[in-house]
């Protein structure tokens, strides 16, 4: 009795069910649908939302790439990539953002742009950009209905009184086709504008607060911001003004993770999403020292055997 | 160097699995694995814990799952739940009436003396807890004797194996409200099927209650207990035993008895409110129920249902009468996942918390500066 031998784990109603969900999703823009939402095998939190859309969506001899901070060997995205492997016989997996029909992703959206026949899928904890403003559900659906984020602008301008800094990090609220707004999961600021007529399908997954929203493809999608106080994504320029470069593959177009040189101590950055980084890497040929590839590659061998 | 933190990610997932059975198995050469009875038998109130918050009535499954989580209740009730994803939703039962269950232990704390009496059965209410050191060792002659002397010392033909309910009687007399008979067949809302759009029905909310975490539930409902809402209830019944199950026959349709589920049912009886139209006034009603024996949360249950029965009638007063906030925080697989997941990376939301924070710092160093 270990995991089913159903295909795609879940039993066939549940997934016409998140199916019938992503449909209604995509009907109306930033419409958080709720569905009922199925234990999965792993924790609550750990991307069960997104999981259920993949497991749904994912067809025999279709391409399948999960990341968690951009990487595709996170623990919790090989986790989920071995799971779905497990469960799904014919569905191949890839760490290429090019070779993917589906990506599944918590905390970001690619670099790469991406193409209308891709379908993102993004883990989403709390699905209600409202919700910190008012706790109830029951009222934050009539705000929605209204149209109604008074209450969000004015803690934006708090924010600016307080701290001369709209101080929202991630998870920015961002208005859909000029109605619903999301939480667009917590991708960086720095994502945010990908969402912005993208060509390829976001579907956004919250299982444990079970709802589905989307953001449809050529789909006008907005961060809140004021019109002399304009929406701005991480900076990353040093003291002098100079665009902080990746480490590994000298990209200066990137978003970048900073950590510190456990040999020498020195603060040093590299691109978070680990694709793009190996591709800039192959592309600069004086790199080819600092491959990562390999590793990669075993990993996924590994989830396969 | 670079990306350690989170490179090799498939490997360290393996080795956590063998080193988490190392702990398990590690006792000692001639230890016997735990079989499924002996978690069923030996740990009752725990296996009780676990089928109820799994929400799937499996007996052996859940014995499996207490033994593969090493006994960690929410780690148990999560894998009982997540096989239960994998099961379709064959038939619904009809409503089932618990006057027809096989009781092992009924009480009430409302009367002396009620239709029946009162049966404590297994209980430890009235026991001292003192540590029982001669368990420390126990031999197994003294393990079977203990069955077979009770056993041998009771009229096994002289105990009914039901017992009219308290609530009857006290419908008899007017003081609880009539049952309404609906004519149109009331189906109960399927909290695993549907998603919960509040304002819930009542079935909703019983059955959220129903699979909740112990621990939780009993937290929310003592808030109201100790004085953040004013219940105050008497327990009218509480009830532990076997409930017969009934589905129709597949060729003649005829209501069969298939098996039966250990149950614990709590009816709380509570003062009476304002009424609207020229009803009389009657007591009101709490009901809790789950599967197993447990005793603490279907009365934790019971009072939460009287509270939020309350809350919608009105506005919620506190916390426990505010059905979003009961029903949206009492699920112990949803909170423990959520409660987990905080020790997965957050780098990169980490690394846009930082730009906000020496954003604004460099702010307010500016203005300092001027």
């Amino acid at each position: 009795m270990g995991a089913s031998n159903h295909f795609g784990f879940l039993d066939e109603y549940a997934k016409k069910e998140i199916r019938r969900t992503a449909l209604k999703a995509v009907a109306i823009p930033g419409y958080q649908v709720p569905y009922s939402s199925r234990e999965m095998p792993m924790g609550r939190g750990f991307g069960t939302g997104g999981l259920q859309l993949t497991l749904s969506l994912l067809g025999k001899g279709e391409t399948l790439k999960v990341i968690d901070q951009g990487s595709d060997d996170s623990v919790n995205a090989v986790n989920l990539r071995s799971f779905i492997e497990m469960t799904c016989s014919g569905v191949n997996t890839t760490i290429s953002t090019t070779e993917a029909d589906v990506i599944q992703s918590r905390h970001r959206i690619p670099e790469k742009d991406l193409r209308e026949d891709q379908l993102l899928v993004l883990q989403v904890p709390y699905p209600d950009p409202l919700i910190v403003v008012e706790a109830s559900e029951n009222k934050r659906k009539t705000l929605h209905g209204e149209a109604d984020y008074s209450r969000l602008l004015v803690k934006l301008y708090e924010d600016i009184v307080k701290f001369d800094e709209i101080t929202i990090s991630h998870r920015y609220p961002t208005r859909i086709n000029d109605h619903y707004v999301i939480d667009p999961s917590p991708i960086p600021r720095w994502d945010v504008p990908k969402l912005d007529q993208s060509p390829a399908l976001v579907l956004l997954g919250a299982g444990r607060e079970k709802k589905i929203y989307a953001v449809p493809p050529y789909t006008k999608a907005e961060p809140l911001a004021f019109e002399d106080v304009p929406f701005r994504v991480e900076d990353f320029t040093d003291k002098d003004g100079q665009r902080r470069r990746c480490q590994r593959c000298d990209c200066t177009t990137s978003f970048l993770d900073e950590f510190i040189d456990s040999k020498s101590g020195e603060k040093i950055y590299q691109c978070s999403d680990t694709d793009w980084c190996n591709e800039q890497s192959t592309n600069s040929s004086v790199m080819s020292d600092k491959e990562i590839t390999a590793d990669n590659i075993e990993i996924v061998e590994m989830a396969n055997g | 160097m670079g990306y350690v933190a989170i490179k090799g990610g498939g490997q360290a997932i393996e080795g956590t699995k063998e080193v988490y059975d190392f702990l398990r198995t590690r006792q000692s050469d001639n230890t016997q694995p735990l079989d499924s009875h002996t978690i069923e038998n030996q740990l009752r109130l725990l296996h009780s814990r676990v089928i109820s918050e799994g929400g799937v009535y499996h007996p052996q499954l859940a014995s499996l799952a207490i033994k593969q989580a090493q006994g960690d209740t929410l780690e148990a009730a999560f894998a009982l739940r997540a096989y239960r994803s994998t099961q379709p939703r064959l038939v619904e039962t009809p409503v089932l009436d618990t006057k027809n269950m096989r009781v092992t232990r009924r009480i009430s704390s409302a009367f002396k003396d009620i239709p029946g009496g009162q049966m404590l059965g297994a209980t430890t209410d009235y026991q001292l807890r003192l540590m029982r050191m001669e368990l420390l060792n126990e031999s197994q002659e003294r393990f079977h004797s203990v069955t077979k002397k009770l056993l041998d010392d009771t009229n096994i033909d002289g105990i009914p194996d039901t017992f009219p309910k308290v609530l009857d009687s006290l419908r008899q007399e007017g003081l609880l409200p009539e049952i309404k008979n609906n004519s149109e067949k009331q189906i109960p809302f399927d909290i695993t099927r549907e998603p919960m759009v509040f304002p819930v029905p009542r079935s909703a909310t019983l059955a959220t209650m129903a699979r909740a975490e112990q621990g939780s539930l009993l937290a929310i409902a003592y808030s109201n207990m100790r004085g953040y809402g004013d219940v105050h209830p008497t327990v009218a019944e509480l009830r532990v035993g076997f409930l017969p199950v009934f589905l129709p026959h597949p060729i003649t349709g005829e209501l069969t008895e298939v098996g039966e589920v250990e149950m614990t049912e709590c009816e709380v009886v509570a003062m009476y409110e304002g009424n609207e139209a020229d009803d009389k006034s009657t007591f009101t009603l709490g009901y809790g129920a789950c599967f197993g024996h447990n005793e603490v949360k279907a009365i934790s249950m019971a009072i939460l249902d009287r509270a939020l029965q309350k809350g919608m009638k009105e506005e919620p007063g506190n916390p426990s009468e505010d059905p979003e906030f009961v029903l949206l925080h009492v699920d112990g697989i949803d909170s423990m996942g959520f409660c987990t997941h905080y020790k997965m990376p957050h780098y990169v939301t980490f690394q846009s918390d930082m730009d906000r924070l020496r954003a604004t710092q460099q702010k307010q160093s500016n203005k300092e500066s001027i």
